[in-house]
Protein backbone atom coordinates (compact mmCIF):
# COMPACT_ATOMS: atom_id res chain seq x y z
CA UNK A 1 0.00 0.00 0.00
CA UNK A 2 1.37 3.35 -0.62
CA UNK A 3 1.76 5.54 2.36
CA UNK A 4 -0.77 8.42 1.00
CA UNK A 5 -3.21 5.54 0.88
CA UNK A 6 -2.21 4.12 4.50
CA UNK A 7 -3.05 8.47 5.40
CA UNK A 8 -6.15 8.11 3.65
CA UNK A 9 -7.26 4.82 5.83
CA UNK A 10 -5.94 7.10 9.10
CA UNK A 11 -8.24 10.01 8.11
CA UNK A 12 -11.13 8.23 7.22
CA UNK A 13 -10.80 6.48 11.37
CA UNK A 14 -9.84 9.20 12.74
CA UNK A 15 -10.77 12.29 11.01
CA UNK A 16 -10.32 15.00 13.98
CA UNK A 17 -6.58 13.69 15.06
CA UNK A 18 -4.84 15.01 12.00
CA UNK A 19 -3.21 17.88 11.85
CA UNK A 20 -0.98 17.97 9.12
CA UNK A 21 0.38 15.78 5.72
CA UNK A 22 3.32 16.31 4.29
CA UNK A 23 5.45 14.64 1.50
CA UNK A 24 8.92 14.61 0.44
CA UNK A 25 11.28 13.03 -1.81
CA UNK A 26 8.48 10.07 -1.37
CA UNK A 27 8.19 10.08 1.96
CA UNK A 28 4.66 10.92 3.78
CA UNK A 29 4.96 12.35 7.33
CA UNK A 30 1.82 12.77 9.18
CA UNK A 31 1.03 15.26 12.21
CA UNK A 32 -1.21 14.21 14.81
CA UNK A 33 -2.87 15.11 18.04
CA UNK A 34 -0.87 13.56 20.70
CA UNK A 35 -4.26 12.55 22.70
CA UNK A 36 -5.27 9.76 21.51
CA UNK A 37 -1.91 8.34 19.93
CA UNK A 38 -2.34 5.18 21.38
CA UNK A 39 -6.07 4.01 19.48
CA UNK A 40 -4.67 5.33 16.25
CA UNK A 41 -1.24 3.28 17.10
CA UNK A 42 -3.51 -0.13 17.58
CA UNK A 43 -5.43 0.84 14.63
CA UNK A 44 -2.43 0.82 12.69
CA UNK A 45 -0.62 -2.08 14.23
CA UNK A 46 -3.89 -4.21 14.03
CA UNK A 47 -5.64 -3.25 11.01
CA UNK A 48 -5.14 -6.17 8.71
CA UNK A 49 -4.56 -4.41 5.45
CA UNK A 50 -2.67 -1.58 7.63
CA UNK A 51 -0.36 -4.38 9.65
CA UNK A 52 2.15 -2.01 10.63
CA UNK A 53 3.94 -4.59 12.65
CA UNK A 54 7.37 -3.39 13.18
CA UNK A 55 8.58 0.01 15.25
CA UNK A 56 11.44 0.92 13.55
CA UNK A 57 12.13 3.85 15.66
CA UNK A 58 10.95 6.40 17.83
CA UNK A 59 12.74 9.58 18.83
CA UNK A 60 12.19 13.47 20.09
CA UNK A 61 12.50 16.49 17.99
CA UNK A 62 12.88 20.29 19.38
CA UNK A 63 11.58 23.33 16.88
CA UNK A 64 12.28 25.95 20.10
CA UNK A 65 10.55 28.98 18.71
CA UNK A 66 9.85 27.77 15.53
CA UNK A 67 6.64 25.98 15.57
CA UNK A 68 3.22 26.11 18.08
CA UNK A 69 4.37 23.39 19.74
CA UNK A 70 7.92 22.97 21.17
CA UNK A 71 8.56 19.14 21.01
CA UNK A 72 7.52 16.23 18.62
CA UNK A 73 7.80 12.92 19.05
CA UNK A 74 8.61 10.90 16.00
CA UNK A 75 7.67 7.11 14.43
CA UNK A 76 8.78 5.48 11.92
CA UNK A 77 6.66 2.31 11.26
CA UNK A 78 7.39 -0.34 8.78
CA UNK A 79 5.04 -3.69 8.05
CA UNK A 80 7.71 -6.28 7.02
CA UNK A 81 4.33 -8.08 5.49
CA UNK A 82 3.11 -5.41 3.37
CA UNK A 83 6.51 -3.75 3.11
CA UNK A 84 4.96 -0.09 3.33
CA UNK A 85 6.46 2.50 6.05
CA UNK A 86 4.91 5.47 7.11
CA UNK A 87 6.18 8.29 9.44
CA UNK A 88 3.68 9.69 12.22
CA UNK A 89 4.57 12.73 14.05
CA UNK A 90 3.18 13.88 17.27
CA UNK A 91 2.94 17.31 18.58
CA UNK A 92 3.33 17.71 22.44
CA UNK A 93 3.99 20.69 24.24
CA UNK A 94 6.91 22.44 25.54
CA UNK A 95 5.90 22.88 29.12
CA UNK A 96 5.64 19.52 30.93
CA UNK A 97 5.91 17.40 27.65
CA UNK A 98 4.69 13.92 28.05
CA UNK A 99 2.77 11.73 25.69
CA UNK A 100 1.44 8.06 26.48
CA UNK A 101 4.07 5.52 25.77
CA UNK A 102 3.74 3.17 23.02
CA UNK A 103 4.86 -0.29 25.21
CA UNK A 104 2.01 -1.83 25.10
CA UNK A 105 1.68 -2.39 21.42
CA UNK A 106 5.12 -2.15 20.78
CA UNK A 107 7.86 -3.89 23.26
CA UNK A 108 10.99 -2.42 21.08
CA UNK A 109 9.95 0.80 22.06
CA UNK A 110 11.04 0.38 25.71
CA UNK A 111 14.48 1.84 24.97
CA UNK A 112 13.79 4.31 22.31
CA UNK A 113 11.28 6.35 24.67
CA UNK A 114 13.68 6.15 27.70
CA UNK A 115 16.36 7.33 24.89
CA UNK A 116 13.87 10.42 24.32
CA UNK A 117 13.15 11.05 27.83
CA UNK A 118 16.91 11.26 28.54
CA UNK A 119 17.48 13.65 25.75
CA UNK A 120 14.74 16.17 25.96
CA UNK A 121 12.98 15.15 28.79
CA UNK A 122 9.76 14.11 27.49
CA UNK A 123 7.53 11.71 29.74
CA UNK A 124 6.10 8.71 28.47
CA UNK A 125 3.20 7.53 30.40
CA UNK A 126 2.32 4.62 31.25
CA UNK A 127 6.10 3.40 30.58
CA UNK A 128 7.40 1.10 33.09
CA UNK A 129 11.19 1.82 33.35
CA UNK A 130 10.97 5.34 32.31
CA UNK A 131 15.24 5.93 34.02
CA UNK A 132 17.67 7.72 31.79
CA UNK A 133 20.12 5.11 29.57
CA UNK A 134 22.80 7.42 28.18
CA UNK A 135 23.64 9.66 30.52
CA UNK A 136 24.01 8.96 34.02
CA UNK A 137 20.95 8.91 36.53
CA UNK A 138 21.65 12.50 38.23
CA UNK A 139 22.31 14.31 35.08
CA UNK A 140 21.04 17.58 34.83
CA UNK A 141 19.37 19.07 31.76
CA UNK A 142 18.55 17.39 28.72
CA UNK A 143 21.44 17.73 26.22
CA UNK A 144 19.33 17.40 22.86
CA UNK A 145 17.61 20.26 23.26
CA UNK A 146 17.92 23.50 21.95
CA UNK A 147 18.63 25.54 24.22
CA UNK A 148 21.16 23.33 26.03
CA UNK A 149 24.93 24.68 25.40
CA UNK A 150 27.06 22.33 22.79
CA UNK A 151 30.30 22.70 25.03
CA UNK A 152 27.88 21.18 27.70
CA UNK A 153 27.43 22.58 30.88
CA UNK A 154 28.55 25.03 33.34
CA UNK A 155 29.33 22.80 36.27
CA UNK A 156 31.16 19.79 35.78
CA UNK A 157 28.97 16.65 36.17
CA UNK A 158 30.05 15.64 40.20
CA UNK A 159 30.82 12.04 39.30
CA UNK A 160 33.69 13.15 37.22
CA UNK A 161 34.81 15.45 39.88
CA UNK A 162 34.78 12.30 42.02
CA UNK A 163 36.57 10.62 39.52
CA UNK A 164 39.13 13.77 39.58
CA UNK A 165 39.45 13.55 43.55
CA UNK A 166 40.32 9.58 43.51
CA UNK A 167 42.94 10.00 40.89
CA UNK A 168 44.54 12.38 42.81
CA UNK A 169 44.35 10.36 46.03
CA UNK A 170 45.86 7.47 44.50
CA UNK A 171 48.44 9.10 42.59
CA UNK A 172 50.55 8.42 46.04
CA UNK A 173 50.84 5.09 45.43
CA UNK A 174 52.22 5.62 41.56
CA UNK A 175 55.28 4.03 40.63
CA UNK A 176 58.34 6.51 41.50
CA UNK A 177 61.29 4.52 39.24
CA UNK B 1 15.74 -47.44 48.71
CA UNK B 2 14.66 -43.96 47.56
CA UNK B 3 17.86 -41.98 46.78
CA UNK B 4 18.06 -39.14 49.86
CA UNK B 5 17.19 -35.80 48.35
CA UNK B 6 19.71 -33.62 49.65
CA UNK B 7 18.34 -30.03 49.59
CA UNK B 8 20.93 -27.42 49.72
CA UNK B 9 19.92 -23.83 50.23
CA UNK B 10 20.87 -21.09 47.70
CA UNK B 11 20.56 -17.49 48.09
CA UNK B 12 19.69 -14.73 45.97
CA UNK B 13 23.20 -13.02 44.49
CA UNK B 14 23.46 -9.78 42.56
CA UNK B 15 26.03 -9.61 40.59
CA UNK B 16 27.26 -6.79 37.89
CA UNK B 17 29.08 -8.29 35.05
CA UNK B 18 31.29 -5.87 33.10
CA UNK B 19 31.72 -2.75 32.18
CA UNK B 20 35.17 -4.38 31.94
CA UNK B 21 34.36 -7.76 31.17
CA UNK B 22 35.76 -9.51 28.23
CA UNK B 23 32.91 -10.85 26.52
CA UNK B 24 30.51 -8.27 26.71
CA UNK B 25 32.40 -7.04 23.57
CA UNK B 26 32.97 -3.21 25.41
CA UNK B 27 31.48 -1.44 27.74
CA UNK B 28 28.07 -3.17 28.51
CA UNK B 29 27.34 -3.73 31.88
CA UNK B 30 24.86 -6.34 33.07
CA UNK B 31 23.50 -6.42 36.44
CA UNK B 32 21.76 -9.84 37.15
CA UNK B 33 19.88 -10.73 39.63
CA UNK B 34 20.86 -14.68 40.46
CA UNK B 35 18.92 -17.83 42.18
CA UNK B 36 22.31 -20.43 42.29
CA UNK B 37 23.37 -20.63 38.65
CA UNK B 38 19.95 -19.16 37.12
CA UNK B 39 18.93 -15.48 35.86
CA UNK B 40 16.36 -13.95 37.30
CA UNK B 41 16.52 -10.60 35.92
CA UNK B 42 19.18 -9.22 34.07
CA UNK B 43 19.62 -5.31 33.86
CA UNK B 44 21.96 -3.84 31.06
CA UNK B 45 23.35 -0.37 31.34
CA UNK B 46 24.50 1.36 28.49
CA UNK B 47 26.03 4.37 27.89
CA UNK B 48 29.59 4.52 28.65
CA UNK B 49 30.67 5.36 25.25
CA UNK B 50 28.30 8.34 25.41
CA UNK B 51 29.50 11.31 22.91
CA UNK B 52 26.49 12.84 21.90
CA UNK B 53 26.92 11.75 17.87
CA UNK B 54 23.46 13.20 17.58
CA UNK B 55 23.75 16.93 19.09
CA UNK B 56 27.39 17.19 17.16
CA UNK B 57 25.85 15.67 13.80
CA UNK B 58 23.40 18.93 13.90
CA UNK B 59 26.12 21.50 14.69
CA UNK B 60 28.22 20.16 11.44
CA UNK B 61 27.54 20.73 7.84
CA UNK B 62 26.39 17.71 5.87
CA UNK B 63 30.08 17.22 4.45
CA UNK B 64 31.65 17.78 7.89
CA UNK B 65 29.85 15.27 10.03
CA UNK B 66 30.48 12.73 7.74
CA UNK B 67 33.49 10.93 9.77
CA UNK B 68 31.27 10.71 13.31
CA UNK B 69 29.51 8.22 11.22
CA UNK B 70 33.01 6.04 11.20
CA UNK B 71 33.05 5.93 14.74
CA UNK B 72 29.27 4.49 15.77
CA UNK B 73 29.94 0.76 14.44
CA UNK B 74 33.74 0.92 14.25
CA UNK B 75 34.61 -1.99 13.18
CA UNK B 76 32.55 -1.82 9.85
CA UNK B 77 32.91 1.79 9.32
CA UNK B 78 32.54 1.38 5.55
CA UNK B 79 28.85 0.18 6.22
CA UNK B 80 28.21 3.69 8.42
CA UNK B 81 29.55 5.77 5.81
CA UNK B 82 27.33 4.06 2.95
CA UNK B 83 24.47 4.69 5.13
CA UNK B 84 24.93 8.02 5.83
CA UNK B 85 25.72 9.19 2.10
CA UNK B 86 22.99 7.04 0.76
CA UNK B 87 20.35 9.62 3.64
CA UNK B 88 22.19 12.63 2.65
CA UNK B 89 22.37 12.21 -1.13
CA UNK B 90 18.11 11.19 -0.77
CA UNK B 91 17.82 15.07 1.36
CA UNK B 92 20.21 16.58 -1.19
CA UNK B 93 18.11 14.65 -4.12
CA UNK B 94 21.34 13.51 -6.30
CA UNK B 95 21.83 10.34 -7.16
CA UNK B 96 25.78 8.36 -7.19
CA UNK B 97 27.19 7.37 -10.75
CA UNK B 98 26.75 3.72 -11.85
CA UNK B 99 30.39 3.35 -11.03
CA UNK B 100 30.56 4.46 -7.83
CA UNK B 101 27.41 2.62 -6.86
CA UNK B 102 29.07 -0.16 -7.30
CA UNK B 103 32.16 0.11 -5.43
CA UNK B 104 30.07 1.27 -2.57
CA UNK B 105 28.17 -2.22 -2.72
CA UNK B 106 31.47 -3.78 -3.07
CA UNK B 107 33.14 -1.74 -0.12
CA UNK B 108 30.15 -2.65 1.99
CA UNK B 109 30.53 -5.71 1.27
CA UNK B 110 33.63 -6.42 2.39
CA UNK B 111 32.81 -4.25 5.42
CA UNK B 112 30.21 -6.87 6.13
CA UNK B 113 33.39 -9.53 5.87
CA UNK B 114 35.25 -7.75 7.95
CA UNK B 115 32.29 -7.01 10.94
CA UNK B 116 30.94 -10.78 11.03
CA UNK B 117 34.99 -12.15 10.86
CA UNK B 118 35.46 -10.39 13.76
CA UNK B 119 31.60 -11.33 15.19
CA UNK B 120 32.80 -15.04 14.03
CA UNK B 121 35.99 -15.02 16.04
CA UNK B 122 35.10 -13.64 18.91
CA UNK B 123 31.41 -15.23 19.40
CA UNK B 124 33.05 -18.68 19.54
CA UNK B 125 36.30 -17.39 21.39
CA UNK B 126 33.51 -16.63 24.25
CA UNK B 127 32.26 -19.60 24.07
CA UNK B 128 35.11 -21.44 24.68
CA UNK B 129 36.75 -22.45 21.20
CA UNK B 130 40.04 -20.53 20.50
CA UNK B 131 41.15 -21.65 17.30
CA UNK B 132 38.91 -19.94 15.38
CA UNK B 133 39.60 -16.64 16.61
CA UNK B 134 43.08 -16.56 15.21
CA UNK B 135 42.39 -17.49 11.84
CA UNK B 136 39.28 -15.32 12.13
CA UNK B 137 41.46 -12.30 12.61
CA UNK B 138 44.18 -13.29 10.17
CA UNK B 139 41.41 -12.96 7.70
CA UNK B 140 39.80 -9.65 9.00
CA UNK B 141 43.71 -8.29 8.77
CA UNK B 142 43.56 -9.11 5.49
CA UNK B 143 40.22 -6.65 4.51
CA UNK B 144 42.17 -3.87 6.56
CA UNK B 145 44.94 -4.31 4.12
CA UNK B 146 42.54 -3.62 1.30
CA UNK B 147 41.04 -0.91 3.08
CA UNK B 148 44.65 1.16 3.50
CA UNK B 149 45.04 0.30 -0.21
CA UNK B 150 41.96 2.04 -1.33
CA UNK B 151 41.65 4.93 0.69
CA UNK B 152 44.58 5.26 3.11
CA UNK B 153 42.73 4.00 5.98
CA UNK B 154 42.28 1.10 7.93
CA UNK B 155 40.13 1.39 10.80
CA UNK B 156 37.75 4.32 10.27
CA UNK B 157 37.98 5.04 6.59
CA UNK B 158 35.38 7.43 5.07
CA UNK B 159 35.70 6.48 1.96
CA UNK B 160 31.86 6.74 0.49
CA UNK B 161 31.71 10.82 0.03
CA UNK B 162 28.18 12.38 -0.97
CA UNK B 163 27.45 11.89 -4.44
CA UNK B 164 29.69 8.98 -5.08
CA UNK B 165 33.40 7.86 -3.45
CA UNK B 166 36.10 9.48 -2.53
CA UNK B 167 38.67 8.47 -5.07
CA UNK B 168 38.34 5.53 -8.53
CA UNK B 169 40.09 2.14 -7.64
CA UNK B 170 42.68 0.94 -8.98
CA UNK B 171 43.67 -2.12 -11.13
CA UNK B 172 46.15 -3.23 -8.24
CA UNK B 173 43.35 -3.29 -5.70
CA UNK B 174 40.75 -5.19 -7.39
CA UNK B 175 43.36 -8.04 -8.37
CA UNK B 176 44.08 -8.51 -4.60
CA UNK B 177 40.85 -8.22 -3.41
CA UNK B 178 40.24 -10.65 -6.48
CA UNK B 179 42.14 -12.82 -4.94
CA UNK B 180 40.78 -12.68 -1.39
CA UNK B 181 37.06 -13.47 -2.70
CA UNK B 182 38.14 -16.68 -4.25
CA UNK B 183 40.12 -17.88 -1.65
CA UNK B 184 37.92 -16.96 1.03
CA UNK B 185 35.62 -19.37 0.75
CA UNK B 186 38.11 -21.89 1.52
CA UNK B 187 38.62 -20.66 4.86
CA UNK B 188 35.20 -20.61 5.66
CA UNK B 189 35.16 -23.92 5.49
CA UNK B 190 37.49 -24.29 7.58
CA UNK B 191 36.15 -22.43 10.23
CA UNK B 192 32.76 -24.41 9.69
CA UNK B 193 34.08 -27.70 10.20
CA UNK B 194 35.98 -26.54 13.44
CA UNK B 195 32.54 -25.07 14.66
CA UNK B 196 28.93 -25.80 12.83
CA UNK B 197 29.09 -29.22 13.76
CA UNK B 198 30.71 -29.22 16.93
CA UNK B 199 29.25 -30.96 19.55
CA UNK B 200 30.05 -28.60 22.30
CA UNK B 201 29.19 -25.66 20.13
CA UNK B 202 25.82 -27.13 19.22
CA UNK B 203 25.29 -28.11 23.30
CA UNK B 204 25.92 -24.57 24.27
CA UNK B 205 23.89 -22.99 21.49
CA UNK B 206 21.08 -24.76 19.84
CA UNK B 207 18.00 -24.17 22.16
CA UNK B 208 19.26 -20.91 24.16
CA UNK B 209 18.04 -17.48 23.37
CA UNK B 210 14.82 -18.53 21.87
CA UNK B 211 12.50 -15.63 20.78
CA UNK B 212 10.14 -16.17 17.90
CA UNK B 213 9.13 -14.33 14.92
CA UNK B 214 6.20 -12.27 15.69
CA UNK B 215 8.30 -11.52 19.39
CA UNK B 216 11.54 -10.67 17.15
CA UNK B 217 9.27 -8.27 15.19
CA UNK B 218 7.92 -6.91 17.88
CA UNK B 219 10.99 -6.06 19.74
CA UNK B 220 12.49 -4.35 16.48
CA UNK B 221 14.89 -6.55 15.96
CA UNK B 222 16.77 -6.57 12.58
CA UNK B 223 19.60 -7.91 10.56
CA UNK B 224 20.81 -11.61 11.16
CA UNK B 225 19.37 -11.64 14.64
CA UNK B 226 15.85 -11.15 13.55
CA UNK B 227 16.36 -13.51 10.25
CA UNK B 228 17.75 -16.21 12.64
CA UNK B 229 13.86 -15.81 14.09
CA UNK B 230 12.80 -17.09 10.00
CA UNK B 231 11.75 -13.72 8.62
CA UNK B 232 12.99 -12.78 5.78
CA UNK B 233 13.55 -8.84 5.83
CA UNK B 234 16.67 -7.49 4.27
CA UNK B 235 16.42 -4.16 3.47
CA UNK B 236 19.13 -4.65 0.40
CA UNK B 237 16.84 -6.90 -1.03
CA UNK B 238 13.61 -4.99 -0.32
CA UNK B 239 14.23 -1.29 -0.92
CA UNK B 240 17.52 -1.89 -2.41
CA UNK B 241 19.56 0.96 -2.36
CA UNK B 242 23.31 1.26 -4.31
CA UNK B 243 23.83 -1.43 -6.86
CA UNK B 244 22.10 -4.06 -4.48
CA UNK B 245 19.15 -4.46 -7.32
CA UNK B 246 21.81 -5.38 -9.88
CA UNK B 247 23.41 -8.29 -7.78
CA UNK B 248 22.53 -11.70 -7.10
CA UNK B 249 22.18 -12.97 -3.54
CA UNK B 250 20.42 -15.14 -1.64
CA UNK B 251 19.32 -13.78 1.90
CA UNK B 252 19.48 -16.91 4.61
CA UNK B 253 17.04 -17.44 7.14
CA UNK B 254 16.90 -19.64 10.21
CA UNK B 255 14.48 -21.41 11.48
CA UNK B 256 13.94 -21.69 15.78
CA UNK B 257 15.39 -17.97 16.17
CA UNK B 258 18.30 -19.35 18.85
CA UNK B 259 21.83 -18.95 19.25
CA UNK B 260 22.41 -21.73 16.64
CA UNK B 261 20.53 -20.39 14.10
CA UNK B 262 21.88 -16.87 14.12
CA UNK B 263 25.04 -18.43 13.93
CA UNK B 264 24.04 -20.18 10.61
CA UNK B 265 22.48 -17.18 9.17
CA UNK B 266 25.40 -15.00 9.65
CA UNK B 267 27.79 -17.46 8.42
CA UNK B 268 25.62 -18.22 5.41
CA UNK B 269 26.13 -14.11 5.00
CA UNK B 270 29.81 -14.41 5.28
CA UNK B 271 29.08 -16.73 2.28
CA UNK B 272 26.77 -14.65 0.44
CA UNK B 273 29.34 -10.68 1.04
CA UNK B 274 31.99 -13.06 -1.17
CA UNK B 275 29.73 -13.52 -3.79
CA UNK B 276 28.26 -9.82 -4.11
CA UNK B 277 31.61 -8.58 -4.24
CA UNK B 278 32.73 -10.87 -6.85
CA UNK B 279 30.04 -10.16 -9.13
CA UNK B 280 30.62 -5.90 -8.41
CA UNK B 281 34.51 -6.92 -9.87
CA UNK B 282 33.27 -8.73 -12.88
CA UNK B 283 30.81 -6.31 -13.58
CA UNK B 284 31.80 -3.03 -12.45
CA UNK B 285 31.10 -0.46 -15.21
CA UNK B 286 32.90 2.17 -16.40
CA UNK B 287 32.74 5.94 -16.10
CA UNK B 288 32.51 8.91 -13.46
CA UNK B 289 32.85 7.89 -9.84
CA UNK B 290 31.50 11.30 -8.57
CA UNK B 291 27.70 12.89 -9.55
CA UNK B 292 27.76 15.96 -11.64
CA UNK B 293 25.74 18.13 -9.04
CA UNK B 294 28.82 20.76 -8.33
CA UNK B 295 27.05 22.47 -6.05
CA UNK B 296 26.05 19.72 -3.41
CA UNK B 297 29.19 17.68 -3.74
CA UNK B 298 32.73 18.54 -3.12
CA UNK B 299 35.51 19.06 -5.45
CA UNK B 300 37.90 16.35 -6.28
CA UNK B 301 41.07 16.93 -3.99
CA UNK B 302 43.71 17.87 -7.16
CA UNK B 303 41.35 20.61 -8.07
CA UNK B 304 41.66 21.93 -5.20
CA UNK B 305 45.15 22.33 -4.85
CA UNK B 306 45.47 23.35 -8.14
CA UNK B 307 42.61 25.61 -8.35
CA UNK B 308 41.66 29.03 -6.26
CA UNK B 309 37.71 28.79 -7.16
CA UNK B 310 37.26 24.92 -6.44
CA UNK B 311 39.35 25.74 -3.37
CA UNK B 312 36.43 28.81 -2.10
CA UNK B 313 33.80 26.58 -2.79
CA UNK B 314 34.79 23.63 -0.79
CA UNK B 315 35.93 26.07 1.84
CA UNK B 316 32.02 27.17 1.70
CA UNK B 317 30.32 23.54 2.05
CA UNK B 318 32.67 22.52 4.73
CA UNK B 319 32.07 25.43 6.81
CA UNK B 320 28.59 27.16 5.70
CA UNK B 321 27.53 23.93 3.88
CA UNK B 322 25.09 23.61 0.58
CA UNK B 323 21.61 25.35 0.30
CA UNK B 324 18.83 22.05 0.26
CA UNK B 325 15.30 22.09 0.81
CA UNK B 326 13.40 22.05 3.43
CA UNK B 327 11.98 18.91 4.52
CA UNK B 328 12.63 15.24 6.32
CA UNK B 329 14.07 11.87 5.41
CA UNK B 330 14.42 8.79 7.04
CA UNK B 331 16.99 6.53 5.03
CA UNK B 332 17.65 3.04 6.50
CA UNK B 333 20.38 0.55 5.07
CA UNK B 334 21.68 -2.81 5.74
CA UNK B 335 24.86 -2.79 8.24
CA UNK B 336 25.99 -5.90 9.56
CA UNK B 337 24.34 -5.63 12.81
CA UNK B 338 20.95 -4.86 11.21
CA UNK B 339 18.81 -1.73 10.21
CA UNK B 340 21.25 1.49 10.45
CA UNK B 341 18.66 4.43 9.82
CA UNK B 342 19.46 8.14 9.46
CA UNK B 343 16.69 10.72 9.63
CA UNK B 344 17.44 14.35 9.01
CA UNK B 345 15.24 17.14 9.46
CA UNK B 346 16.57 19.80 7.08
CA UNK B 347 15.81 23.74 7.63
CA UNK B 348 17.08 24.92 4.73
CA UNK B 349 20.28 25.66 5.75
CA UNK B 350 23.43 23.67 5.08
CA UNK B 351 23.64 21.84 8.75
CA UNK B 352 20.92 19.21 9.72
CA UNK B 353 18.27 21.00 11.72
CA UNK B 354 17.60 17.46 13.60
CA UNK B 355 20.16 14.43 12.79
CA UNK B 356 18.62 11.24 14.13
CA UNK B 357 20.88 7.46 14.60
CA UNK B 358 18.64 4.82 14.86
CA UNK B 359 21.28 1.88 16.04
CA UNK B 360 20.76 -1.78 15.37
CA UNK B 361 23.01 -2.22 18.61
CA UNK B 362 21.26 0.00 20.82
CA UNK B 363 17.66 -2.20 19.75
CA UNK B 364 19.57 -5.39 20.42
CA UNK B 365 21.03 -4.64 24.00
CA UNK B 366 17.45 -3.52 24.96
CA UNK B 367 16.22 -7.28 24.36
CA UNK B 368 19.07 -8.77 26.47
CA UNK B 369 16.55 -9.19 29.58
CA UNK B 370 14.20 -11.03 27.18
CA UNK B 371 16.63 -13.54 26.03
CA UNK B 372 18.44 -13.89 29.27
CA UNK B 373 15.65 -14.36 31.70
CA UNK B 374 15.55 -17.89 33.02
CA UNK B 375 18.79 -19.19 31.63
CA UNK B 376 22.04 -19.51 33.07
CA UNK B 377 25.05 -17.42 34.13
CA UNK B 378 27.10 -18.94 30.82
CA UNK B 379 24.19 -18.60 28.63
CA UNK B 380 24.14 -14.88 28.96
CA UNK B 381 27.64 -14.96 27.46
CA UNK B 382 26.42 -16.88 24.47
CA UNK B 383 23.18 -14.53 24.08
CA UNK B 384 25.72 -11.47 24.18
CA UNK B 385 27.38 -12.68 21.50
CA UNK B 386 24.98 -13.97 19.26
CA UNK B 387 22.85 -10.45 18.88
CA UNK B 388 26.12 -9.30 17.68
CA UNK B 389 26.44 -5.72 19.43
CA UNK B 390 29.04 -2.54 19.26
CA UNK B 391 28.87 -0.25 22.01
CA UNK B 392 30.28 2.03 19.95
CA UNK B 393 26.92 2.08 17.78
CA UNK B 394 24.72 1.72 20.97
CA UNK B 395 25.80 4.45 22.65
CA UNK B 396 26.59 6.94 20.33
Amino acid sequence: MEASQIVEKIRERFPEEVLDVREFRGQVSVTLKKERILDIFSYLHDDPDLFLDYLIDVCGADYLGKKRKRFEVVYHLYSIKHRHAVRIKAEVDGDEPSIDSVMPIWAGANWHEREAYDMYGIIFKGHPDLRRILLPEDWEGYPLRKDYPLKGPEKEWPGFLEVLDKAKKYKEFEWRG
Amino acid sequence: MEPEEKTFETRDLTISMGPQHPATHGVLRLVLDLDGENVVKCTPYVGYLHRGVEKLGENRTYFAALPLSDRLDYISSMNNNVGYVNAVEKLFGIEAPERAKFIRTMVAEMGRVSSHIIWLGTHVLDIGATTPFLHAMAQRERIMDLFEMLCGARLTVSYPRVGGVRNDISQEFLDALYEFVLEFPSHMDDYETLVTENRIWKDRTVGIGVISAEEAINWGLTGGTLRGSGVDYDIRRYAPYDAYDKVEFDVPVGKAGDCYDRYLVRVGELRQATRIIKQCIERLPAGPTMADAPKLTLPPKDMILKDMEHLIHQFILITKGPSIPEGEIYVATEVPKGELGFYFVSDGTGKPYRMRVRAPSFVHASVLPRLCKGGLIADVIANIGTIDIVLGECDR
